[in-house]
């Protein structure tokens, strides 16, 4: 048994359900992310969890005590919210002993266990500081240390760097996964930025109408996208308009061209039409060893962007972006010229 | 511009005479005890009957007691709307409201009705009862300032997440409430507590319908009998407002520098 699962939970607010039927189990130390659009749910499913909402329907399980029923300050664990939330009235240190207060540590502990914190975070020298003289990713380290400071069992990040500006916003997420890594906390990661749940997650769900669309680590979700909606969700993608040829040989036509998907055409008939989706860096101008399917296009628009250079091909009606590395001593190739593209049929995902 | 400039003067200068003259001649007068010359003699004779000294010192317990009184039903009622039933709030500011429209003395004659010697609950059988009773009617007039400045500074503060952020940390709902969001409203309730302790010092009607032996009546009973005492107490009176409204200022710039803000 996984150490939390969520099992068949629903939430309903009214007549308007957000959750439906959602079901996760997370491994004991494993960083989960929900990854998904606003309303998708997930920032409900981690109330749920926290105890701040309670399901319609469903169980939740921590350490394999069902918590479903319990209130939020009787479930130890730790969360941090993307408005900071740190207690305008207290020091840094007050904040991040307020936890171990409330359960009337001794005093001895609670001092030890607030410098060793704040020497997690990095900012030993801060304790006397109240929140309103800090940085927003300060203020976000120090709900960090509060959140962890009880010891919790389950570590809840309700999207912490949205309200941070993009360089304190990479370099805290690298700080939160190695802090997550050094205590081996279980922790879930709210975000709809997928550069951040494919950076620092072992494992990321993507959520859509409030369901789980794929569970998968960020390699298979970027990689193997499940649904047209992870596709289009995480990472740029292209999509292609085919049509079955033959069935039996997995031959599926594109754009007058034939590209051999053997083995992968699950029962399509010859005539059906799928959706073929390749990621941008999965394309090569021109024809390249080892990818076995082309197209013929000509260049529609080429944005130099320093060390990429991204090219967009217009292959009749479909544009297809891709990108190659700049190359000092060719020029980048000029709007309007004939192109080939190639790909690996391999590279291809069929969108369901 | 420059016209528009001078009747602001004259209608800032108009407006100070307005106000300032009645309280420089009610000044001028309370010195004039002493024929021929200006002295503090009025004021040396009110400060020293014990009866002001009784009737103050009465005010300013009660004032107290309705303070305390106001804080425990008005906060935990303003958090728990804003946290839990913000569809309530037009209602609750609406009930909050009423003791402005509704005169004090109807109000007395109401409780004088309801808590009478014959009533199921006598509160006016005895001393206590009745300065309980008088309590609960200054609490009563007081709540349209004591709620709005409370609700005004929970307004300033994430009520609903550092709420979360407690519970998250194992607090109860007492904790929170002594130890996240009094705190964190104090300056609020420091305004609706000199509010509140201004409209007790100078309340007449209440105090004097129950028979208590309170500031307002003592007020009113020198003003009936003598020349230059009233007029001493007036502005002995106007100087405790003012000292309040001093106060309210002073700790609401204490607010701008102590944290405050999330």
């Amino acid at each position: 048994m996984a150490f939390l699962e969520i099992r068949n939970i629903q939430k309903s607010f009214g007549p308007a359900q957000v959750v439906r039927d959602f079901n996760l189990g997370v491994e004991s130390g494993e960083f989960v992310s929900f990854l998904g659009p606003s309303g998708c749910g997930k920032t409900t499913v981690l109330r749920m969890v926290a105890g701040f909402e309670e399901p319609s329907l469903g169980n939740i399980l921590i350490g394999g005590r069902d918590v479903t029923r319990l209130k939020p300050n009787q479930r130890n664990i730790g969360m941090v919210f993307q408005a900071y939330a740190l207690f305008p009235n207290m020091t840094v240190a007050q904040n991040i002993a307020f936890g171990l207060k409330v359960a009337r540590a001794p005093q001895a502990e609670i001092r030890g266990r607030v410098d060793a914190m704040l020497a997690l975070i990095k900012l030993p020298e801060l304790g006397d500081r109240y929140p309103y003289q800090l940085s927003g990713g300060q203020q976000q380290r120090v709900a960090l240390a509060r959140a962890l400071a009880p010891r919790p069992k389950l570590l809840l990040l309700d999207e912490p760097l949205s309200a941070l500006d993009a360089k304190v916003r990479v370099s805290l997420r690298e700080e939160i996964r190695a802090i997550q890594k050094e205590l081996g906390i279980t922790t879930i990661f709210v975000t709809h930025d997928q550069e951040e749940a494919l950076s620092i997650s072992d494992r990321i769900v993507v959520m859509y109408g409030g369901k789980a669309e794929q569970v998968g680590t960020p390699f298979e979700i970027y990689n193997r996208p499940a649904t047209r909606f992870v596709a289009n969700f995480v990472g740029t993608l292209n999509v292609l308009e085919g049509t079955v040829m033959d069935p039996a040989a997995g031959f599926v036509e594109v754009h007058e061209e034939k590209v051999s998907l053997a083995g992968r055409l699950n029962g399509a008939k010859a005539g059906d039409r799928l959706s073929l989706a390749l990621r941008p860096e999965a394309i090569a101008l021109g024809r390249r060893p080892g990818y076995d399917s082309s197209l013929k296009g000509r260049i529609g628009e080429v944005h130099f962007l320093g060390s990429v250079i991204r090219v967009r091909v217009e292959l009749g009606d479909s544009v297809v972006s891709l990108d190659t590395f700049n190359n000092p001593s060719s020029p980048p190739p000029a709007v309007g010229d004939p192109a080939e593209i190639s790909f690996s049929s391999a590279d291809v995902n069929i969108l369901h | 511009m420059k016209r528009n400039s001078l009747w602001s003067w004259i209608v800032l200068v108009l407006a100070v005479l307005y106000f300032a003259l009645p309280l420089i001649g009610t000044f001028e007068f309370s010195l004039k005890m002493r024929r021929g010359v200006y002295s503090f003699d009025a004021y040396r004779v009110v400060l020293s009957d014990p009866r002001f000294q009784s009737t103050f010192l009465y005010s300013v317990t009660m004032a107290l007691c309705t303070i305390a009184l106001g804080i425990v039903i008005v906060v935990p009622t303003a958090y728990w709307v804003r946290l839990k039933l913000p569809r309530w709030r037009p209602i609750i500011e609406f009930i909050t409201l009423l003791p402005l429209v509704i005169p004090p003395i109807v109000v007395v004659f109401g409780y004088i009705r309801l808590y009478n010697t014959s009533s199921w609950l006598p509160l006016t059988g005895s001393a206590w009862g009745t300065n309980v009773l008088l309590a609960f009617g200054y609490a009563t007039l007081s709540l349209p300032y004591m709620y709005r400045a409370v609700d005004t500074g929970l307004r300033a503060i994430d009520v609903a997440t550092l709420t979360e952020a407690a519970q998250s940390l194992g607090a109860s709902w007492l904790t929170i409430m002594a130890r996240v969001i009094l705190p964190n409203v104090s300056v609020a309730v420091m305004s609706g507590a000199f509010l509140t302790f201004a409209i007790v010092i100078g309340e007449f009607v209440m105090a004097a319908l129950l028979s208590r032996p309170a500031f307002g009546p003592y007020m009113q009973l020198l003003g009936a009998n003598r020349a230059y005492e009233p007029a001493a107490l007036a502005v002995i009176a106007f100087a405790i407002t003012w000292l309040c409204m001093g106060l309210i200022q002073l700790v609401s710039r204490f607010s701008k520098v102590a944290p405050a803000r999330i």
